[in-house]
């Protein structure tokens, strides 16, 4: 709401001064705080968000996702449909037309090569690239003329936007990285720190893990833009000094990715300097729920390998489970205003999401004590517990180590307990938790432990490969060296020939439908206990105009727009 | 200063009278004595013994758990607001308030301060026990006075902070297996390294006391009448170093405290569920404008407490010194 | 004198060599990956292949045999052709961070003006302070000056950092708004209003880390002249009918000036190294700074470079300060 009125306020203001910021270079400095530092700005060497979106406003792709998750042509003339002719009829290519004109900021012209060499260089062998995925079944990438770039795919690819995509996938100049291919990326630290662009500013100075300048591009594709003459950008220190600096002190314009207690955020709202802005993308905090029996007494071969779980495989277990759930406090306690209640594996885009599920955002003890009641779950013995079959409710809960990660872990624990169910906390450093070590007992692959906790997402708008990490072949085990990205082990008949049901589908509302009913199934039959769809949220300082909090991509995506409001 | 007016009443004393005026006292009693003119450590050692008492009887007078949520009391105000402030959420069943999930002030102070003293108390402990070991067999052996003194220096040049943060963050996990719970696993690994980076000046001390005091006459009548080594060294050397030794514990107990809170504070110390004073003051302190109370106290309860104990340092050297005693 | 010195230099070499291995074997049994903060988004595979980009998979003895080529033999080479323009070092790998993929020494000495601004500044400020307070401490001992400066030291000694830092910044920064909060790293000083505005930036942590330094030093003035202060030489000055200032500042400050000389030449070290919790406080982004979020990438080449500069730093110094006790005090022969 308050991001729709400052839009309109900004577009008002637009109006009525065009003056204001017609010019290039007229509004002098802007200052944007990440908590994270940027260690590098070349976005394939390193997969860190902050290293992705501090390189966004220099590099930049052919096409990305604007704030409402659609897809906008940005050095391209149209983004390419089956329908315009752009991707083939049998789905196997899409063709790219280069915007003519389009310069570097050395002077040099942008053409089809550069982009042929992105590809080069993120899919050669020893480059170790972080975005390799964005090219995952992309056979060739050819260039008839300089503006045509031809991208073909080893099968039918109904989602073709893979490939310079999005923030992550930007074009890299074929002149300057030309020598940087394979192992000798790491010798380029010249090239990997100051990336010629198409972007709005250029890096006049960059210091490693500290801080950014910038200036603005000469040779940007619109003459009027950017407004801003020059960019610090401030990395390191933690979420509250960068919230303090925009809101508080006014000392920083743009402050990214506050991960603080909602009560924090609004007393430094109050600090009248600037105002936070949320946006929501697919990031979604859940339960899951271990499908294989994770019993410490079984060998290393069977231990979270073998099927079922001893007690979370019933419906009545996991129904009641996530019954005792109060999500709507989570979200206060956690997150506020960047939290919803969720109870759909993939909350966003809204087309895809598994929305009004009955139960979702109410608590109900009573109903999770009569629904373990009837399935004769009940406990036996007098010691508090309910029993299956003579098992204990008794599991152990283990997330990374986070403060509100441990919040949410004490209030759920005792909700279960009311309901009869005992749960043990462990919480583990984030960096072996999700280290991905097979060495390591405690990753959240191996999940040693009956239920774990964690968020996550996808990149884009479009949730095909992610609702794949509920197929049966991908569950983490000794043979694939504990990879896998099916960390609950859920396996499902029905589930696998749905999604590959969506895998050959390209129609748009088909394709929502399943992925709903994908969603749907994991909450249903026990892979997850989805807990709170997360959001973005960042704060500007009330002087600077053109924020559109943008989650499907960089955060930074428009920094062209960006203007001073003259107050 | 340099002529004091005891010499010349010595000197004319020497004079007139060999009978002394008061009868001897013990050598405990004249350091009490001294002990007890310096108010500093007097007022030390007073809060520091009511601090200790209060964090280990505490929790039997004040029985809440600490962990326990209650999230419809959150964010109370302690008690002593309504006096300024009668519109305050305050409330007598938590007197010191209670936190943005509800739990209680009072009980997190009284199970933070157990925490930070048992390191404290157990970090010294072991340092001390190190470093006199270690200046005892330098000093009385010869052949392995290199060696240690050797081994000293190289401990010496190991960088402390960057070294303790290295082990915390790179052993947490190993040690956690080990000790059965992230707490037990914690307190092992914080102990252990404030310990090994601590206890060489303790060594270098009490080597040089060794050094000196072994050439004496007593040490030497000891042995000639068959004394074996360990006795001697038990007997006749440790009770001579104690002085230098109280006054590292005080030291050691003072910078064992600060360690661990600067750990908790950057936030690889114990784990986020387990309140110890640094830990709370670091959570504090995004809402400190509102809740100043919850960064004050902890943050007061460990400035007092390393005050007192450096205090009861100084009192102690003073007390402990022949030369400054009596005057 | 000379030999010493020299023996002294010669031992610490297997000194240096033995700490790094151990800081390296320290690092490399150490659980953790490089690879943690790669978001999940990022499928296992790319990331193994990324590991092995970085150099991982090799044995540990060949990773430290690499790590000790070219700090000792391919870092001063480049050194060399920085200051002369030569070219010895073309071609070689450099120590390479692995968050960065540039060399470290390259950062650290990015790093190194930050932390001399911040921690140099405020150990020279200490010192001022600390000196004149430690002298007339122990010139009027149990005096009301004494005593509250041995109070306040004592308070310098013990409020932690991480309690006078965010005080500091909710009063002069949010409430009042005098100084910036957050410290920055590319202010050029040219002239006096930029002059000024790096005061500015610099008066909160330097007075955090001041206060603390100040605390230890007057103690160990003060201690130092309470023992010479009690010497016969300065009843003979005192005697020979000298002022009360030529005996005071002549004579016993100079005989007290040789511990605190030393204790000052081995506290160097700790500039270089930063003030990690101060520069974290007020976003000082320098060496104590860069090990800390290198500790924390898990970016090993990183934290061993730099944990090793500290090494050679502290023992460097501590072969200063006793080198400089014997060249103070003619009573200790080290022959």
């Amino acid at each position: 709401m308050r991001l729709k009125s400052l839009m309109l306020g900004a577009v008002a203001t637009a109006a009525l001064a065009p003056a204001a910021f017609a010019e290039r270079a007229s509004d002098g400095e802007v200052r944007i705080i990440y908590w994270q530092a940027p260690s590098i700005l070349n976005p394939f060497l390193s997969g860190g968000t902050k290293d992705v979106e501090s390189a966004s406003m220099i590099i930049e792709p052919l096409a990305r996702y604007n704030s409402a998750g659609e897809l906008v042509p940005w050095l391209v003339e149209d983004v390419p449909t089956v329908n315009n002719g752009g991707v083939s009829e049998d789905l196997k290519s899409i063709t790219w037309k280069i915007t003519p004109g389009l310069k570097w900021s050395d002077g040099s012209d942008f053409t089809s090569e550069d982009v042929k060499f992105t590809y080069e260089y993120c899919t050669h062998p020893e480059g170790g690239c972080a975005q390799l995925t964005k090219f995952g079944g992309v056979t060739s990438v050819e260039t008839p003329d300089p503006l045509t770039v031809i991208v073909n795919f080893e099968e039918a690819t109904p989602n073709p936007y893979g490939p310079f995509v999005g923030g992550e996938s930007p074009i890299l100049q074929k002149a300057q990285f030309e020598n940087c291919m394979g192992a000798a990326a790491s010798t380029c630290t010249e090239e990997n720190f100051n990336p010629i662009g198409t972007g709005p500013f250029v890096v006049t100075e960059f210091k490693p893990n500290d801080v950014i300048t910038m200036k603005a591009n000469e040779n940007y594709r619109d003459p009027a833009k950017p407004a801003f003459a020059t960019v610090t950008f401030k990395g390191g220190g933690d979420a509250a000094a960068a919230g303090t600096a925009v809101m508080e002190t006014g000392e920083f314009d743009y402050a990214w990715n506050l991960q603080l207690a909602p009560d924090v955020i609004s007393e430094m709202e109050a600090g009248g300097k600037g105002v936070p802005v949320a946006g929501f993308g697919p990031l979604m905090e859940r339960i899951m729920l271990n499908n294989t029996n994770p019993d410490p007494n079984l060998g290393p071969d069977e231990r979270s390998v073998v099927r079922p779980h001893p007690f979370l495989g019933d419906p009545a277990v996991y129904k009641a489970m996530s019954m005792a759930i109060d999500r709507p406090l989570l979200v206060e306690v956690g997150y506020g205003q960047a939290g919803k209640p969720t109870c759909s594996w993939v909350p966003a885009p809204e087309a895809f999401a598994y929305s009004d599920v009955p139960g979702c955002d109410v608590q109900d003890i009573e109903g999770a004590k009569k629904m373990l009641d009837d399935a004769g779950i009940v406990d036996t013995d007098g010691d508090g517990i309910r029993e299956k079959d003579g098992v204990p409710l008794s599991i152990v809960y283990q997330t990374s180590t986070n403060a509100v990660r441990q919040d949410f872990q004490a209030l759920i624990k005792e909700w279960w307990s009311e309901i009869g169910i005992e749960s043990e906390l462990r919480n583990v450093d984030s960096s072996v938790f999700f280290g991905g070590d097979p060495g390591s007992p405690d990753t959240f692959q191996k999940f040693y432990a009956d239920v774990e906790m964690y968020a996550n997402t996808f990149n884009g708008t479009d949730p095909q490969a992610y609702l794949g990490n509920g197929l049966c072949d991908k569950a983490p085990r000794p043979e694939t060296q504990w990879q896998g990205e099916n960390i609950s082990r859920f396996c499902d008949e029905e589930y696998d020939a749905l999604h590959l049901e969506l895998t050959q589908t390209a129609d748009m509302a088909e394709r929502q439908r399943i992925g709903r009913e994908l969603s749907k199934m994991a909450f249903e039959r026990g892979m997850m206990i989805p807990l709170v769809h997360r959001g973005r949220l960042s704060a500007h300082a009330n002087s600077l105009g053109g924020v559109d909090l943008n989650v499907w991509d960089s955060e930074l995506w428009n920094v062209a727009d960006w203007y001073r409001i003259d107050e | 200063m340099t002529d004091s007016p005891q010499d010349d009443l010595i000197a004319i004393g020497a004079l007139t009278d060999t009978v002394p005026q008061s009868p001897p006292t013990s050598r405990a009693r004249d350091i009490w004595d001294q002990f007890r003119k310096h108010k500093g450590a007097m007022l030390g050692l007073g809060f520091l013994v009511f601090i200790t008492l209060a964090v280990v009887i505490g929790p039997w007078l004040w029985t809440v758990d600490p962990q326990k949520l209650d999230i419809r009391n959150k964010d109370m105000r302690p008690i002593y607001t309504a006096i300024w402030d009668s519109s305050a959420k305050t409330s007598w069943a938590k007197p010191l308030g209670s936190d943005q999930l509800g739990r209680d002030n009072l009980a997190q102070m009284i199970a933070g301060g157990r925490v930070s003293l048992a390191v404290g108390w157990a970090a010294m402990l072991l340092s001390l026990f190190i470093g006199t070991s270690i200046g005892v067999l330098a000093g009385y052996f010869k052949r392995v006075d290199g060696l240690l003194m050797r081994t000293t220096d190289l401990f010496l040049a190991l960088p402390i902070l960057p070294l303790l943060l290295l082990a915390v963050t790179l052993f947490r996990q190993p040690l956690r297996e080990f000790a059965g719970s992230p707490e037990g696993g914690m307190f092992i690994l914080i102990v252990t390294i404030i310990a090994i980076t601590s206890w060489m000046p303790t060594a270098r001390i009490v080597r040089g006391d060794i050094l000196a005091i072994k050439e004496r006459e007593f040490v030497l009548a000891a042995r000639s009448i068959g004394t074996t080594n360990g006795k001697i060294i038990r007997r006749h050397l440790l009770p001579n170093v104690l002085s230098p030794i109280m006054v590292s514990a005080a030291l050691g107990l003072a910078t064992a405290i600060i360690t661990e809170s600067a750990l908790s504070f950057l936030g690889v110390g114990f784990p986020s569920d387990y309140p110890t004073w640094g830990k709370m003051l670091a959570d504090a302190v995004v809402r400190m404008e509102r809740f100043p109370e919850r960064v004050m106290l902890p943050g007061i309860a460990i400035s007092l407490t390393v005050l007192s104990v450096n205090y009861l340092g100084d009192g102690l050297r003073d007390a402990l010194d022949p030369r400054t005693r009596g005057r | 004198m000379l030999t010493y010195a020299v023996r002294r230099l010669i031992l610490s070499i297997p000194t240096l060599l033995f700490i790094s291995f151990v800081i390296f074997m320290l690092l490399q049994l150490a659980p953790g990956d490089p690879m943690a903060q790669v978001p999940l988004t990022v499928p296992p595979e790319v990331k193994q292949k990324m590991r092995e980009a970085l150099g991982l998979g090799q044995p540990p003895l060949v990773q430290y045999w690499k790590w000790l080529v070219q700090v000792f033999w391919i870092e001063p080479q480049v050194l060399i052709d920085h200051i002369f323009g030569t070219a010895f070092s073309a071609g070689d790998l450099r120590v390479i961070s692995w968050q960065t993929r540039s060399p470290v020494m390259d950062i650290i000495i990015q790093r190194i003006p930050q932390t001399l601004w911040v921690v140099g500044v405020a150990y020279v400020v200490a010192i001022l302070i600390a000196l004149p307070i430690g002298v007339y401490s122990a010139y009027r001992q149990y005096s009301v000056f004494d005593q509250a400066g041995t109070f306040v030291s004592m308070v310098g000694f013990s409020i932690p950092p991480f309690f006078t830092g965010p005080l500091l910044i909710v009063i002069f920064s949010v409430q009042l708004g005098w100084f910036p909060s957050i410290y920055d790293t590319t202010h050029v000083v040219n002239d006096w209003a930029s002059f000024k505005i790096q005061l500015q930036q610099m008066i909160m942590p330097v007075m955090v880390l001041a206060l603390q330094i100040t605390a230890q030093l007057s103690r160990y003035m003060r201690a130092s002249m309470l023992d010479n202060l009690r010497q016969d030489y300065v009843r003979t000055a005192r005697a020979k009918g000298l002022s009360e200032a030529v005996v005071v500042n002549v004579h016993v400050l100079r005989n007290s000036m040789i511990p605190v000389v030393t204790v000052i030449a081995l506290g160097i070290p700790a500039i270089f190294g930063g003030a990690i919790i101060t520069e974290n406080v007020f976003k000082v982004n320098g060496i104590g700074q860069l090990l800390l979020t290198a500790l924390f990438a898990n970016d090993l080449p990183m934290v061993m470079t730099l944990t090793f500069i500290f090494a050679v730093l502290i023992v460097l110094f501590n072969l200063v300060a006793d080198i400089l006790y014997g060249v103070l005090d003619p009573r200790i022969r080290y022959d």
